[in-house]
């Protein structure tokens, strides 16, 4: 554990890491925090740390945007925000305790205010990333509004480290609500999904739905009156408001389940999916938590049929536990990372057997 | 330095005869309407930069997939450079035409496909219009959140290509930020989707990499957008101020009390006093700065709002709050904003904006800069600040009928630019690179970023038949404006720190 880190620039460390394995054609995998080592295909190469490479570089809770090293725990952030009353509006997991921000943007997950505030990349204004040609680069910035080039931090969130070794990033920051709410609503999983889109397009302060395997667990954030109007609209048990933290770092009882994990992505307006499994509903219907042992192409054509994708979360499963691309897109990625990490040093068939 | 297409330092293109074109396309594609006479292709020789014009190749107006996916086939095959255009409507000459190019005009693909209430998005075609999409939307109580200043014409692909803005960005983002799919043609004529129906889709962000990406990498056939319910409520505060850097301060100070209005706009005084000519929208124009903050939502969050921002603007020493009185009030608040750059070309022959973005705390320094700048050339500047997230307008007045003026205004224009990148901002907010910036892009971006950008078109599109010249410029480019730029050996603006 690493609550605290020295403040440290040590991108020339990495830099130099980087370009002995460009020097020796060793590919490396990028670690930290490893809190997500589950996610992907299983890595190989050299480790490469970016643990000590970490500190905040600048935050201004005015400009509402931190900067921070690569290696700087999700943690520190967070609490570093907490002081100035500001959140990371995507809720990203920190299945460990031990993730970092640089992981964290990799990786690309977000947790359940996404459907409502926007996602990780969504929130990434620019980072500095050490390149397949071993130089130390800076794309984007610091401000909101950036069109100059292209979109390059944007590209390398969720890219899990294939494209390239994020070394810093800036990310747009909000204030936290003033009132945060959690109602418990006595609704079924049908009923659950037909009632999520008809609240979506009223103005309602939710921030969060989900469905367990028996309720509807909903989030008010805003304003007082807003929370309190809302609330006597929509009935329901007031409850804790820790049940997201732990849906989000899948530390509810069921996660525990022994069967594989899937997390299947899908449009929210669908009809119901006849899940083989348990599974928790989350993101207002379009994320869907599924413990199950059917095969992986059943699972994956349920999630194609609903608009969608599946990945499964535990390893070991399948051997591409991202969904396969299709043959057109699958080629302009082999394009982009032939481009960009023309040695493949980076995290080598992470994402995908030949990305 | 010129920033018209030039073959020494841009690149070579393919020289293909206008006939052999004309031919290939018209045997292949009889029913394809293609402009080929000068007087026919005269209206496309620019997009809104209009001080910048070249005639194209041909024009081509397709109205079916099949018909652009052949188009580009014959274009690749032939080594012919193409060029899309939407409405038209873009700032930066990002649908400049090029002599030697076909101009693909995509305007004609102009049907909104599927709205889907349940869902909120909307399915539309790339010549769809902004505006026509949030009124399409409507009837559900929903609306597509990007609003640029040209809503009423651009179309939604020319939004995804230069990923557009407008007054709301703060809160409800940009372009990228409001996209689910985006369907493309690759320059081989294959179709291909970014994004899903889904809210992610799985494999490398492509999505948000090809959004203003300014038709380098391909051609948006298809884009599906989110709607957003319409707020309830929406009230405008109006404040003014004697001092501009007063008012730069309440801009933090708003923010730093954890409020994020739906639009919070600055003007300042030339910029007031000329809306208030055209538009008499009721701004105090002895007023040295105003503020116009709109704060939307529930409508009692939106009444606590009001009530905290107030008493930030008191605090922050505004001279005079107003908060519109009713509908009638808010929207004419916004007519002066809206039509600020009308406006300011009342007083002028010709005006000339920028689009740079600057940290909100660097306001006052770059304020100070600009106007020094503009004594220097002779000129005068209004500023237009989308201040809630850090993106200047500002507007420079000049008449190109006076000799050597144009060339005074775009040289003040690029160092205004590079005064927003020694801050640590960036030369295009909204308005994308275009050819307009295109040399601007050296002094954001060193050798290698630019190498690296050139990468990336590469993987799309590795003969640079799209739209070449445009959005990222030759090392070559740059190696010739950096030896005229950097004068006695110094860099511009030495006192200022590095970022």
């Amino acid at each position: 554990m690493n609550a605290h880190c020295q403040d440290a620039d040590q991108s020339h460390l990495l830099l130099e890491q980087v370009q002995a394995a460009l020097t020796n054609a060793a590919p490396v995998q990028i670690t930290a925090g490893n809190s997500k080592h589950f996610f992907g295909r299983p890595a190989s190469g050299i480790p490469l740390d970016t643990r000590g490479h970490c500190g905040i570089v600048s935050y201004d809770p005015s400009e509402l945007v931190i900067t921070a090293r690569a290696g700087t725990p999700l943690a520190e952030i967070e609490s570093a925000l907490a002081a100035a009353g500001q959140i990371l509006p995507f809720e990203p997991p920190d299945f460990s305790g031990t993730a970092t921000i640089g992981g964290t943007v990799a990786a690309g997950l977000s947790g359940p205010r996404r459907p409502w505030a926007g996602s990780v990349r969504d929130y990434v204004l620019g980072c500095r990333v050490i390149t397949g040609q071993g130089k130390h680069l800076r794309f984007g910035g610091q401000v909101i509004k950036n069109v100059a080039g292209y979109d390059v931090s944007r590209l390398m969130s969720g890219s899990l480290g294939c494209l390239g070794l994020i070394t810093e990033v800036s990310l747009k920051v909000l204030p936290k609500p003033r009132t945060i709410l959690t109602l418990r609503l006595d609704i079924g999983r049908l009923e659950a999904l037909r009632v999520f889109p008809e609240w979506g397009r009223q103005p309602l302060p939710i921030t969060a739905a989900a469905h367990d395997e028996n309720t509807v667990l909903l989030r008010l954030e805003g304003g007082e009156g807003s929370v309190r109007d809302a609330r006597q609209k929509l009935g329901g048990q007031e409850t804790s408001s820790d049940f997201w933290a732990a849906l989000r770092d899948h530390r509810l009882p069921f996660f525990a389940d022994p069967r594989p994990l899937w997390r299947l992505s899908v449009s929210s307006h669908r009809s119901p999916l006849n899940l083989p499994g348990a599974s928790i509903v989350d993101w207002g219907g379009a994320q869907i938590w599924l413990k199950s042992s059917a095969p992986a192409d059943e699972i994956r054509q349920l999630a194609r049929t609903a608009g969608g994708h599946a990945s499964c979360f535990t390893p070991g499963i399948d051997d591409s536990p991202l969904m396969p691309l299709p043959a057109a897109l699958l080629r302009i990625h082999q394009q982009v990372k032939a481009q960009l990490d023309p040695r493949g040093i980076f995290n080598p068939g992470r994402m995908y057997a030949d990305i | 330095m010129n920033i018209l297409y030039d073959e020494r330092i841009d690149g070579k293109l393919n020289h293909v005869d206008q006939a052999e074109l004309l031919a290939s396309l018209r045997g292949a594609l009889p029913d394809l309407e293609i402009l080929h006479s000068e007087e026919d292709r005269k209206p496309y020789e620019c997009d809104g930069l209009s001080a910048y014009r070249t005639m194209p190749l041909l024009v081509a107006l397709p109205e079916k997939l099949d018909q652009v996916a052949e188009i580009l086939r014959i274009c690749r095959r032939l080594g012919v450079p193409v060029v899309a255009r939407g409405a038209g409507t873009g700032l930066s000459g990002g649908a400049l035409p090029l002599e030697q190019g076909l101009l693909l005009v995509m305007a004609r693909f102009n049907r909104i496909i599927e709205i889907n209430p349940e869902g909120r998005f909307a399915r539309v075609q790339p010549g769809v219009r902004n505006l026509a999409i949030s009124q399409a939307a409507e009837p559900f109580g929903l609306y597509y959140a990007p609003d640029p200043s040209s809503q009423i014409a651009c179309s939604i692909g020319g939004n995804v290509a230069e990923n557009a803005g407008g007054v709301h960005c703060l809160k409800y983002g940009l372009t990228v930020h409001n996209l689910l799919k985006v369907d493309i043609l690759t320059i081989d004529g294959e179709r291909i989707t970014l994004g899903s129906d889904a809210l992610d889709a799985p494999g490398f962000d492509l999505l948000a990499l090809f959004t203003g990406s300014e038709g380098l990498l391909g051609i948006v056939t298809e884009v599906t957008v989110k709607l957003l319910p319409k707020p309830q409520v929406a009230r405008v505060l109006m404040a003014s101020f004697d001092d501009v850097e007063k008012a730069g301060k309440a801009v933090a100070d708003i923010i730093s009390a954890g409020i994020i209005p739906g639009g919070l706009e600055m003007m300042d005084k030339l910029a007031i006093q000329a809306a208030e000519d055209f538009i008499h929208a009721g701004y105090p124009v002895d007023a040295e700065a105003i503020l116009l903050c709109e704060l939307d939502g529930v409508e009692n969050d939106v009444r606590e709002d009001i009530e905290r921002v107030r008493n930030v603007l008191a605090i922050a020493g505004a001279n005079d709050v107003q908060l519109a009185r009713d509908e009638a009030e808010r929207v004419k608040f916004w007519a002066g904003r809206k039509n600020a750059f009308p406006a300011v070309g009342r007083m002028s022959p010709d005006y000339y904006c920028m689009d740079g973005t600057i940290p909100r705390k660097q306001l006052p320094v770059v304020l100070k800069g600009t106007a020094e700048l503009a004594e220097q050339y002779g000129l005068r500047v209004a500023n237009v600040f989308h201040a809630g997230d850090g993106n200047m307008h500002p507007l420079i007045l000049f008449d190109a009928n006076q000799p050597g003026e144009f060339e005074r205004a775009e040289a003040l224009g690029g160092e205004i630019l590079e005064l927003c990148v020694a801050v640590g901002g960036t030369i295009t907010g909204e308005h994308g690179v275009g050819r307009e910036k295109i040399n601007q892009m050296c002094v954001q971006f060193n050798s290698d970023e630019l190498t690296y950008f050139h990468a990336i078109k590469a993987a799309f599109d590795p003969h640079g038949l799209l739209n070449p010249g445009k959005n990222v410029p030759t090392l070559h480019r740059c190696a010739e404006f950096g030896a005229m730029h950097v004068h006695h050996g110094n860099l511009p603006f030495p006192e200022l720190e590095r970022f």
